[in-house]
């Protein structure tokens, strides 16, 4: 085989000093697989949210339903759906603007700014890098250390404020028990809400954020027992947290799936009680 | 069962090396590293390769094989098919010394730019007294071999040479993250994780804990808890006045 000579102004694996291999990687296995997928599942979840939340049509069913892109239907838009607005309506209604403006912009920044999420676009959109050991392709880097990756540093607002959306989400699934004449009801739309926003529950309390504020800040656990108890807890969650970053995008999409579906009366909620 | 195995392995010094093939016996129950030492006893007795425990825990061993950055001495031949190329070349980052000998001491530098363990001043050797759950997370970071992988495979190093003066590398991250935790380390390091190793330039992708043969949970017990910590002191100023306002250390 032929020596492979170092080029002149290389840089990388092929800096000078470095064993010169003429190949960027000698990995032979899929290794563009995870990022590729990653870039589709990402993909598939912004179109989908970004056509949904401007629809502006079916987010409300049986009087009671509102899915959690349209949660808290706060502008003027949602008199269309009585019942929709829990928390009042005062955004103008308007075809650029969400009904639940409030809240996906800090929901998006949530997940935008998340330890696991960085990960996965880091690897999937920036490359930097596509899979370990694989070069990446940009001739220089600075990581989270200049805008605007360093507002990554302030992941922990974005949580403190995804607490109280999931408080509301909460609030919705518990309040569509309630049917506006049939009083309680049990219908397998009440499900789909409640294991949706069981698992929006597990994916916010296992943020790292959370870990740090729960008790990972501290440096004696033994002075705070039940910090130290809690901080366990979340790390218990926090290692299936990227799990939970995918499962909730999958039951966000079914859950606002199956809501339009009733809304639009392409299928009938089938009640359970009541 | 014994077989004859395809070997493509990195020789060479800082002038220029090649991959080069041998064939090989393997026989059942054998790591990559009892093959080189076949080839070193048959073949190429001027084969350079480090190795010490054969074990993995002396952490000398370090290569990439197929690629990836791993020890020789834990990588089963029974993950490979028969038929399958084993490529084996020397950790790509660090300067190379002859064929998969690496110069690792860059790694020896930046240990040496972090300030030692260091107790209260009123305490005396002996006298030190820890409850096991204040310990428990530096722990699991003291199961550290040295081995470098995940200094190798860390991109911010290994893609850009030019980083390597600002950034300490997630090993040493880790050790910052050891001692900043520990309970009667008295040194305030995060202002130093963040300006002097480098922390910033993590953007926390895994890699250093994808290779870690230990298993210890780099990225998300050591680099993001480090990362909050440098949050709270510079990014976050409601726990910075609250920390003003009671000088408390957690």
């Amino acid at each position: 085989m032929t020596a492979t000579a170092r080029s002149t102004g290389s840089r990388g694996v092929d800096s000078p000093g470095r064993a010169a291999i003429r190949a960027r990687t000698l990995r032979s296995d899929r290794w563009w697989l995870p990022p590729a997928a990653t870039t589709a599942g990402l993909l598939v979840f912004i179109v989908y949210a970004t056509v949904r939340a401007f629809q502006q049509q079916y987010f409300f069913a049986d009087e009671r339903y509102l899915t959690p892109f349209y949660s808290p239907c706060v502008s003027l838009g949602c008199a269309a759906e009585p019942g929709a607005a829990h928390f009042g309506m005062f955004l103008p209604d308007h075809p650029l603007l969400p009904y639940a403006a409030l809240t996906l912009p800090f929901l998006l920044l949530f997940r935008l700014t998340c330890y696991y999420y960085r990960k996965a676009y880091y690897r999937s959109f920036a490359l930097s890098p596509a899979a370990c050991a694989v070069p990446e392709p940009h001739a220089t880097y600075t990581g989270e250390t200049r805008f605007p990756l360093i507002m990554q540093n302030v992941h922990r607002y974005f949580f403190y404020v995804a607490v109280l959306i999931s408080l509301i989400n909460t609030y919705d699934a518990v309040v569509a028990f309630r049917h506006p004449t049939d009083g309680f009801v049990v219908g397998v739309g009440n499900l789909v809400l409640l294991v949706n926003v069981a698992l929006l529950w597990c994916y916010t309390a296992s943020c790292h954020s959370c870990r740090h504020v729960m008790g990972g800040r501290l440096t004696h656990f033994s002075k705070h027992p039940v910090r130290y108890r809690l901080w366990t807890w979340v790390s218990a969650l926090n290692t299936r947290h990227a799990t939970f970053a995918w499962i909730t995008l999958a039951t966000l999409i079914l859950t606002d799936l199956y809501v339009a579906l009733v809304a639009s009366g392409t299928i009938t909620d089938l009640r359970l009680i009541g | 069962m014994s077989y004859t195995g395809t070997f493509r392995i990195w020789r060479g010094d800082t002038d220029g090396g090649a991959l080069t093939d041998f064939e090989v016996e393997v026989n059942e129950g054998e790591v990559v590293l009892d093959v080189l030492h076949r080839l070193q006893a048959t073949q190429a007795p001027d084969l350079a390769v480090r190795w010490n425990c054969k074990a993995g825990k002396c952490g000398s061993c370090s290569a990439e094989i197929n690629g990836k950055p791993r020890l020789l001495c834990m990588t089963r031949m029974s993950v490979f098919e028969p038929g399958d190329v084993v490529t084996v070349t020397p950790m790509r980052t660090f300067p190379v010394i002859r064929d998969l000998v690496t110069d690792v001491s860059f790694n020896y530098a930046k240990a040496r730019e972090i300030p030692s363990f260091t107790p209260p001043a009123e305490l005396a050797p002996g006298e030190y007294r820890m409850a096991q759950v204040d310990v428990e997370r530096s722990q699991e970071f003291r199961k550290c071999i040295e081995c470098y992988l995940c200094q190798d495979t860390c991109h911010v190093v290994r893609d850009h040479e030019e980083n390597k003066d600002s950034f300490a590398g997630p090993r040493f991250l880790m050790r910052v993250a050891e001692l900043e935790m520990h309970p009667l380390d008295v040194a305030d390091r995060v202002p130093a994780a963040q300006e002097e190793h480098g922390l910033g330039q993590c953007n926390i992708t895994k890699c250093c804990t994808d290779v870690c043969p230990e298993g210890i949970k780099i990225t998300d017990n050591a680099l993001i808890p480090m990362k909050e910590r440098v949050a709270d002191r510079r990014y976050d100023p409601l726990v910075w006045l609250g920390r003003t306002i009671s000088r408390r250390r957690g």
